[in-house]
Order: structure tokens, then C-alpha cells, then sequence
């Protein structure tokens, strides 16, 4: 599959990264690349095979429903960049 | 003392308990050498203080009588592991500065059994890489140089490039690492140490920065095998913070350790014959398997048919859920923020996430979220998992007729920096021996096989069947016994 | 067939409506982390490590709040299904620590089931429900505190909800206001949920989509977070409306999300957060498969209570109550409990009697007095107690109403009232002899045109003769005695 500059604009945006055009120039032939040789995996042939969901057989363990945490908001706020009156502050967003 | 460098997690564990020297001589060894090393950049940062105050407690326990299973092993800790109160980066920009209020399980275990942490090591970003030249602090240097008297810096391999270096250059006598798609393995390799993944689950990943989810496993590196046991007793254990941790009791690997392995069948796996591979690993393999041979086991050719694709399958998995996992660095609640002037906030988390990353873990986060991205799923990453599954199943048929695997660990011996940047697929290719066992969630040792012609080290891999760490550890010890490898790096640091 | 119509200038188009509604699960601590759910704590103090994402921090499925969704399902005979698994919805946003929220998008806990509407007209109409999944709910965002920043608080992050999907069966603001309503009334039988919008643990949103009757299905907008019925059905009158006039303008339909504004009652587009329907699904690998075994099932099952149709049919069928009764008690599970706590009480009033009471006088005060039946200034025994004294002729109908006035105000028993300020009834018949004497005496006016054939003036001696004795007349009696008196 070849990406083109636009794609990876977008798949930029989506993960929240931004490029330079230097870089989009640099990472159209480079995801392209990567995405071509992974692409070999559509020749196995994967009929009535199911994905695979645990790697090693486990059962899903469940925690009981009681109150074990919380009350620790300094330490929570401990390496935040921007905190004030105990929330987070982030630049401001209109909904 | 500083000949106490010399001696390795078994011997300062029983040299401290029975009196022969103090914890604290052994750190202090430790940590002049430590001091002494910082050319090859295996620490990012060091923590004598804490290597110090073990010792100590180590030395009155002595006197008290409780010591305990580590007690007076200072070791060094892969910068993957959340210290409390001690700087973790997992070799990132993102996480420069960050300083956990928590304790990973894995580390809290050693640290409960009386070890002590020289230092957190140096490491691939996010353990993204083959050669730790992905780092933000530098590049790690192995100590190994090429016998051509050039003086070709190499790499100690990656992601656990400085836990590989520091236990190999004898800057700590045990460390731990992780493995993803052979990220203990490989270094280890390269190195000529021992380092092994245990079996998917056997260690908790709950405070270990996580790469990839159904990938990542903590795991010891260290000089030999007995080593290596030791240090993986006390790493492992159910932690019930961790969903996909085993409910299993831990296994006294060291107790258990036997290099008697007759009667034991030893697969050959023929996919892992590879062109282009130097002939020079060929034939350690053959050696490999002349000695265990020798050791009384019975070798059978195999097949696992599905082995050239575990590595596009890792390269579409671990990216996939790597995107996902490195989400949470915004900016918002720890780490870098980098705020644009006049930005709103998803200015915010482009520039942040921009300035944060380096380019290979910037490569893999679009690649994971190409393969995740609408219209793409089915063929890319539900296709991986249905392969993945497949992978699974080739090892189960094997394991049916063979109790272990050997393989080669890597398709080259250590390479120079630099050398493989121009192709991130050509970096990929250093783990194609190696992912197919952590696809599977299998257990897999590296143990040092010999010198190439170069003088560098080169390493074999046994791989077990789930939850058969001890025929793994038994059989690296037969063979480590035979290939008798006492070869060292010369310090050129 | 609902016959709601939006009226356009090319005809009639007809509303579809699906609602996705948000019900925050009751449980002590949240779907992930061991942080507690209560409401209106200070800022991020009930935030757990693995709730703010730190570095390696990893989630551990609370066992209640897969309970509380199976039970629900259950209640409302509702496929469950035993495996199910969590994935991850990724995407980004300040109130999402993880940059994705733990959903369940492929196979989730509970699949297929239906609740029963009642409507104005007196029909009965069966909503489909799509599934229910478990999710984890995002924190809070404050914009109006800070010039420059918005302010984050983490404690609702991850709180377990259970999104209930509808099917599009709804055909008007009424019908999505009564299944709201039913909907809300099982959540708070079956416990799972408080239902209490206001709060915020329990929203909706609302899809409205517009065609004429018989095409197809028309583009849907979705309109978020609305929280009470009344907003509910605002907004799908006023998005059908918008939806008709810029059809009919040549405009088309975008399928977008909205906000609803209740100060100006009126939807508008979200500023289009680019990308935003690629969430990129995956299985959530720090997660197994979730296994409910057939034990942990039957129990759920056994937990349930009397749910409000069976409820309402056993209050019809054994106990004899009207339809209406039946309806109007059972409609809320705080009600009903009031109700069977009266029934149960010493006085052990006829069910018929006390339902009457009840839904007459009962609400009638507490809709004048604000107040919910939980507020309630009498209790069921209390109730059942002055219904006994009306049953065994203590009190008259007029006497029961003044001793009630009283008991809510004081919160007094009705015993100790009537014997304080001696509100019995007399069945005196000498007393109420010599009153009717003396009430004849002093109107001989309306006694000669009584005698002359105004019968209804018998009234009048009624009224007279209950206000001499200030109501405390047994009226039975002293119609009688009256009769007898005027021959």
C-alpha cells in the first residue's frame, strides 16, 4: 500500500503529531515501505483461523468492589506541568 | 575491593551471606565501576545512595540473621521500571525529569529481596529499537570492540542496550531488562551475556512503561545462567493489579537448575536457516547443537512453518498497540508540555508529542495507527493476529514432538553504530529469530555460544514450551557448561 | 402507529428517534480502579493511579459492575452473553487521561432485548433495545474558571457506564419520553442505576432522523448529553423541525453531532472534531475475554426484585387495584416499596382502600408539600393506621382529611391526634337528635318549603347540622336521623 503525503498528513492528525514538510516529504516513501513489506502477511492463508485474543490461556481475574484508592491528590497533581486549585490546567477549549 | 566486580549475582549473594566480604564493599565495587564507565552511556542516571542503603541493611541483617533472598546485590535497573521518587524516562525526551510516585512490581520484588539499584539503564525510546541508538540520552557503547584494531564503536543491541553493556563491561552484576520482540535476547547476544523472557505473564508489567501490551516481558540479564535464575525467582509472581498476570506460584528455578538433560528432544527449527545470515552463526549453531548433543539429548529436525511472517505480524501488532499506549504523553498530566503561543490544545499535543518523541517511535505510532485506521483493520491487524494465532499453533505442533527449540538469537554479531539507520526494515531484521517466541508468549533464553571471527560475541537461543522456564534454564546450562565461554571485552573505557 | 407529524411546506414527514442512553452503574468504586464513584467530592481526589494514566498503570475489571449490566440486561429479557470483551476506543481529549476509553464495541456483555411503553392514548408500545456495553466514563472539563485554561478534574474519569442502545422504534417526542421514563423506573427497581439526571448519572443521546412516511430512513444527527426527559423532547421537536425546514430549503442533512443549548432550546453543530468518528477499535490486550460462568449468571438473576410490569400485573390481578392505581404505583420502585410497606403494617389495610388513599390523598399532599414519597412526612404504618380509624368508623371522610393535614404537619400518629383533640365521629343518636331539633327550630324558612316539596333542601339541614356539631357527625347517622326528624 503506498501512502502519499496527504495520508500521512492525516495519519499524522489522527495520532496527534505534528510534521514538518521536511518530515512528510521523508515519511511518505518511508510508511510506504514498512506497510509494503508487512503487506505479505495477506498471502497466509488464514481461513477458519481465529485471532488470537489471550497469549497464554488465563482467566479474566475481577477486583472486588471496594473503595482502595483516591484521596492522594498531591501526588496525582505531583508531575503536572500546569496544576491550579487542585485541577489540571490545560489551554482553554470551546465547546 | 575492587576485584569484587569479578564476581556475579550468585557469588556477592553468597559472598555477603557468608561473611567472605560486606554488601557494602561489593556496592561500593560496584559503583566505582560504575563511575569509571560512564563512556559507554549505560546509565542514565545513578543511585549509589540507594545501592548504598541496600548494602547496608544487607550487612545488619547479616548480623540480625534475615537476610534475604538478594540481600547485598546491587543491580541495575532498565529505565522501563517506575522508581518511586528516581527519575524514569524509558529513554525519552517525553519523560525527561519524571519521577514516579509509584513502584513497578517487578522492581519493588527485587528491592523486597534485599537488592539494591546502582542506576536506571539507558535504553531504545519507549524500548523501540535493535541498537539503543534511539535513545535521547545517546547512544549506549558496547564494550566489545572488532579485533581489526579499528575502533568502530558498536552497539550492545536494544532495546536493553545499556542493561546489556553495564553487564557486560562489569558495571553491575545483574540487571534487569524487557523483551518485546527480543529486546533481552538480542543485547544479550551481542554482548556474550545470558538474558532471558520468561513465559508471557510470569512477570507483572504493572509499573513498567508499557510498549506493547500482549508483547512486553520483564526479564534478567546477567553473567550465567545460575545468575539469571535467581534473579527471574525474585522478579516473578501473580500481581493482582496486572489482569494478564499468571496465578502460578513461582517455580524454584535455582534450586531445580540440572544440566542433565538426557533423553530431552532438542527441535531444530529449518525456517530459522535464513540466507544471507553469515556462515559464522551457522556454524555456532552447529556447535550448539554438537553440545547438547553431547549433553545427551536427542536432536530432531522441525518445522514451523509460518516463521517468516512473525516478523511483518510483530511489525503491525507491537506498532498497533504501541499507538495506543503512548497516547497518554499530551502534556496534560505529566512530562513534557511544549504550549505554542496563541495554541489551542490540540496544538498542544502536536507540539508536545513532536518535541517529545524521536523519529523511530514517531515511525511506529503512524504505522500502528495506519494499521488501526478505518478500513485498514481487517486486512492489517485482525490479519496479524489470525497469523500470530497461526505462529502459536506451529510452536504447539513442534512442542509435541520436542520439549525445547535452538535457534540462533541473531542473524549478525554486534554492527557499528550508524551502520543500519539508512532502513528502519534493515534494523527490523535483527529481531527475526527472535519474535516468533514472544509472539507466542514462549519462554526464551540467550546464552553465549562463542567469538566470531571478528572476536564478537555470538549467542544461541533455547526456546520452551509455556511455563517451561526450568527446561529452558536446564538446558542453557548444559550447554553453557560445554561452550565453557569465559571470553571478555577489553576495557578500552 | 404513532401519528406524529412534522408539518413541512411540501407535507407531512415522519420522526425517528434512537436513543443511546448513558447510565452511570451503581458500585462503590469505578469499572477499572479501586477510586471511589460518590458523587461531589473535591476535585481529583478520587482518582486512582490508573485513572490519571500514569506510566505503566493497567486496568482490573470491577466484578459488580459486570453484575449490575447482566442484571439489567436480565430485567430487560435481554440476551446476555457470557463472553464479551473490552476494546479500546482511541481518540483525544483532555478529559481522556488514556487517549482512549475502555468500551466494548465488537461483543459486548449484553445483546437483544425490549421494554414495554404505556402512551397517553392508553396503547402500549415495545421499544427494541440493540445491546448494552460497559464503558468507562470521562472526567470533567471546566471552561469558565480560568480566562486562558479549562481545569481537568479526574474523578469521574473511569466510573463505570452502561450505554443502553435503542432502536430506532421511536416515532415522537412522546414515545421517547415515556421510554425514557420506564427505562429510568427499571434502572432504579433493578438498582443498577440511580437514574438521577440532574446529577448526571443517567443521559442520553438523542438521534433524530426525518423522511416522509413510507421512504427510506433519512440522514440522522446526534444530539449529546441531554439530561431530563423534558430537554429529551425538546430536542426532537426542535431537530425534526430544523431537520424538515432545511430539507425543504434544498439544503441536506449532515449526519453530525450536536449540542443541545436549553436557555435558547435549540441544537447546534459541534465544531467538527476532524477525524473524529476514526476510533480505531481494537481488543484491549491489557484485558482477557470476559467469562460469566453459569454460577455468577443464576445469581445475578436470583438478585432481582419484582420488576414493575410483573408488579403491576400482581397489583392488578391479586390485589384487585384499578389499572390506573395499579400503573401510577408501580411506576417508580420507591413508591411501590411505600405502598407494600403500608399494606404490610399493623393496620394491614384492604389493598383496594389503601391504593385509593394513596394515590388521592397521599400525592395530592406530597405534590402540594414538593416532596417525594422517600420525603415523606408520614410513614406507610402511619398511613395504615388512619386508614383503619376511616374503615372502623372512627373517622369520618371529612375528619380523616382534617387528622391527615394535621399528621403531616406534626408528623404525629392519627391515633394520638384523634384522642388529643377528640376528633372522633359521634354515632350519638341523642345528640345528634336534639342538634337536628335545634337546626329545625332555628329555620323554619326552609322547613316550610322543605314540607312544601324543595327536596333538595334536605342538603341544607345535612350541612347545617354537621356544622353545629363541627363535623364530628357520623353523616350516615345523621342522615337518618334527619330522614326520621322532617317525616
Amino acid at each position: 500500500m503506498s501512502v502519499d503525503e496527504a495520508k500521512v498528513r492525516h495519519i499524522a492528525k489522527l495520532a496527534r503529531l505534528a510534521v514538518t514538510d521536511e518530515e512528510v516529504r521523508a515519511l511518505a516513501p518511508e510508511l510506504s515501505n514498512i506497510l509494503g513489506w508487512v503487506e505479505q502477511l495477506g498471502e497466509v492463508n488464514v481461513e477458519g483461523v481465529a485471532p488470537m485474543t489471550a497469549v497464554i490461556p488465563n482467566i479474566l481475574r475481577l477486583r472486588e468492589d471496594i473503595v482502595t484508592e483516591g484521596d492522594r491528590r498531591d501526588a496525582v497533581l505531583a508531575n503536572a506541568p500546569v496544576a491550579e486549585h487542585g485541577f489540571f490546567a490545560v489551554p482553554k477549549v470551546i465547546e | 575491593m575492587a576485584e569484587l566486580t569479578e564476581f556475579g549475582v550468585a557469588a556477592i549473594r553468597d559472598g555477603v551471606k557468608g561473611g567472605t566480604f560486606s554488601a557494602r564493599e561489593a556496592a561500593e565495587a560496584y559503583i566505582a565501576a560504575m563511575e569509571a564507565g560512564r563512556a559507554l552511556n549505560a546509565y542514565v542516571v545513578e543511585t549509589p545512595d540507594h545501592a548504598l542503603a541496600a548494602a547496608d541493611a544487607a550487612d545488619a541483617a547479616r548480623v540480625s540473621g534475615d537476610l534475604k533472598p538478594l540481600s547485598g546485590v546491587p543491580l541495575g535497573i532498565k529505565d522501563l521500571f517506575c522508581t518511586e521518587g528516581v527519575q524514569t524516562t524509558a529513554g525519552s525526551r517525553m519523560l525527561e525529569g519524571y519521577k514516579p510516585v509509584y513502584e513497578s512490581t517487578v522492581s519493588g520484588n527485587l528491592f523486597a529481596a534485599g537488592a539494591g539499584m546502582l542506576g536506571k539503564l539507558n535504553m531504545d525510546e519507549f524500548a523501540m529499537g535493535s541498537s539503543n541508538e534511539t535513545s535521547a540520552f545517546g547512544n549506549v557503547l558496547s564494550p566489545w570492540r572488532r579485533n581489526d584494531g579499528g575502533n568502530v564503536a558498536l552497539t550492545p543491541g536494544g532495546s536493553s542496550g545499556g542493561s546489556a553493556s553495564a553487564v557486560s563491561a562489569r558495571l553491575a552484576p545483574g540487571v534487569t531488562g524487557t523483551d518485546t520482540g527480543g529486546s533481552i535476547r538480542q543485547p544479550a547476544a551481542f554482548t556474550g551475556i545470558t538474558g532471558i523472557k520468561p513465559t508471557y505473564g510470569r512477570c507483572s508489567r504493572w509499573g513498567v512503561v508499557a510498549f506493547a501490551s500482549s508483547l512486553d516481558q520483564a526479564g534478567p540479564m546477567a553473567r550465567d545462567v545460575r545468575d539469571c535464575a535467581i534473579l527471574l525467582e525474585a522478579m516473578a509472581g501473580f500481581d493482582a493489579k496486572d489482569a494478564t498476570s499468571l496465578d502460578l506460584p513461582v517455580p524454584n528455578w535455582e534450586a531445580l537448575l540440572s544440566s542433565d538433560i538426557r533423553g530431552k528432544r532438542i527441535g531444530i527449527p529449518k525456517e530459522y536457516r535464513i540466507d544471507g545470515v553469515p556462515a559464522e552463526i551457522d556454524a555456532a549453531w552447529e556447535q550448539g547443537i554438537a553440545w547438547l548433543r553431547d549433553a545427551g539429548a536427542e536432536i530432531v529436525e522441525v518445522s514451523l512453518p509460518h516463521t517468516k511472517y512473525a516478523l511483518p505480524a510483530y511489525y503491525i501488532i507491537a506498532p498497533a498497540e504501541a499507538s495506543s499506549n503512548l497516547a497518554r504523553y499530551d502534556g496534560v498530566r505529566y512530562g513534557l508540555r511544549v504550549q505554542p503561543a496563541q495554541g489551542g490544545l490540540n496544538d498542544m499535543y502536536e507540539a508536545t508529542r513532536a518535541a517529545g518523541f524521536g523519529a523511530e517511535v514517531k515511525r511506529r505510532i503512524m504505522i500502528g495507527t495506519y494499521v488501526l485506521s478505518a478500513g485498514f483493520y481487517d486486512a492489517y491487524f485482525n490479519q496479524a493476529q489470525k497469523v500470530r494465532a497461526l505462529i502459536a499453533r506451529d510452536f504447539e505442533q513442534a512442542f509435541a514432538q520436542v520439549d525445547l527449540l535452538l535457534t540462533p538469537t541473531a542473524p549478525s554479531a554486534a554492527f557499528g553504530l550508524g551502520e543500519k539507520l539508512a532502513d528502519p526494515i534493515a534494523m527490523y531484521l535483527n529481531d527475526v529469530f527472535a519474535v516468533p517466541a514472544s509472539l507466542a508468549g514462549l519462554p526464551a533464553i540467550s546464552v553465549p555460544a562463542g567469538l566470531d571471527g571478528q572476536g564478537l560475541p555470538l549467542g544461541l537461543q533455547i526456546i520452551g514450551r509455556p511455563l517451561d522456564e526450568q527446561g529452558v534454564l536446564n538446558a542453557a546450562l548444559a550447554f553453557e557448561e560445554r561452550a565453557g565461554f569465559t571470553h571478555r571485552a577489553e576495557a578500552w573505557w | 402507529m404513532s401519528d406524529y407529524r412534522i408539518q413541512g411546506a411540501t407535507g407531512e414527514w415522519e420522526v425517528v428517534i434512537g436513543l443511546e442512553v448513558h447510565a452511570q452503574v451503581t458500585s462503590k468504586a469505578k469499572l477499572f480502579s479501586g477510586a471511589s464513584t460518590a458523587f461531589g467530592a473535591e476535585p481529583n481526589t478520587q482518582v486512582a493511579l490508573v485513572d490519571a494514566a500514569f506510566p505503566g498503570m493497567l486496568p482490573v475489571p470491577n466484578e459488580e459492575c459486570l453484575r449490575q449490566a447482566v442484571r439489567t440486561g436480565m430485567a430487560i429479557n435481554a440476551e446476555i452473553n457470557a463472553w464479551s470483551r473490552f476494546d479500546r476506543k482511541n481518540y483525544f481529549y483532555a478529559d481522556l487521561p488514556q487517549g482512549y476509553q475502555i468500551s466494548q464495541l465488537y461483543h459486548p456483555i449484553v445483546g437483544e432485548g425490549e421494554i414495554e411503553v404505556d402512551l397517553e392514548s392508553g396503547a402500549t408500545k415495545t421499544i427494541g433495545i440493540e445491546r448494552i456495553h460497559l464503558e468507562q466514563d470521562a472526567g470533567k472539563l471546566m471552561h469558565d474558571q480560568h480566562p486562558s485554561f479549562s481545569y481537568v478534574d479526574l474523578n469521574r474519569t473511569g466510573v463505570a457506564l452502561m450505554e443502553i442502545v435503542s432502536r430506532a422504534d421511536m416515532r415522537s417526542p412522546e414515545e421517547a419520553g415515556a421510554y425514557v421514563r420506564k427505562l429510568r423506573s427499571i434502572l432504579r427497581y433493578v438498582g443498577s442505576c440511580d437514574g438521577n439526571m440532574e446529577q448526571g448519572s443517567m443521559r442520553a443521546d438523542v438521534n433524530v432522523s426525518v423522511r416522509k412516511p413510507g421512504d427510506a430512513l433519512g440522514t440522522r444527527t446526534e444530539t449529546k448529553n441531554v439530561n431530563s426527559v423534558r430537554f429529551i423532547m425538546a430536542v426532537i421537536e426542535h431537530e425534526a423541525r430544523r431537520q424538515v425546514d432545511l430539507i425543504e430549503d434544498g439544503g441536506i442533512v449532515v449526519q453530525e453531532t450536536r449540542l443541545y443549548d436549553p436557555d435558547r432550546n435549540e441544537t447546534r453543530s459541534l465544531r467538527s472534531k476532524e477525524d473524529a468518528h476514526d476510533y480505531r477499535y481494537f481488543p484491549d490486550p491489557d484485558l482477557l475475554p470476559v467469562e460469566l460462568s453459569d454460577a455468577f449468571l443464576a445469581e445475578c438473576r436470583a438478585s432481582l426484585p419484582e420488576l414493575p410490569d410483573a408488579k403491576r400485573a400482581r397489583y392488578e390481578g391479586e390485589l384487585g387495584l384499578s389499572a390506573y392505581n395499579a400503573s401510577v404505583l408501580t411506576a417508580e420502585v420507591e413508591t411501590a416499596r411505600w405502598f407494600e410497606a403500608l399494606l404490610a403494617s399493623p393496620g394491614k389495610p384492604d389493598a383496594q382502600r389503601a391504593s385509593n388513599w394513596v394515590t388521592s390523598e397521599l400525592f395530592g399532599a406530597l405534590n402540594r408539600l414538593g416532596k417525594g414519597i422517600e420525603e415523606s412526612p408520614v410513614t406507610p404504618a402511619q398511613g395504615g393506621e388512619l386508614i383503619g380509624l376511616i374503615a372502623d368508623g372512627t373517622l369520618s371522610g371529612t375528619l380523616a382529611k382534617q387528622v391527615f393535614e394535621i399528621m403531616l404537619e406534626t408528623g404525629e400518629d392519627p391515633g394520638a391526634i384523634v384522642e388529643a383533640r377528640g376528633l372522633k365521629q359521634t354515632s350519638d343518636t341523642g345528640a345528634i337528635e336534639a342538634v337536628i331539633a335545634e337546626v329545625l327550630a332555628n329555620n323554619p324558612n326552609q322547613l316550610e318549603q322543605y314540607r312544601g316539596g324543595k327536596e333538595a333542601l334536605f342538603g341544607f339541614f345535612v350541612g347545617q347540622t354537621m356544622k353545629a356539631m363541627q363535623g364530628k357527625a357520623n353523616p350516615a347517622v345523621v342522615n337518618e336521623l334527619l330522614k326520621k326528624a322532617l317525616g
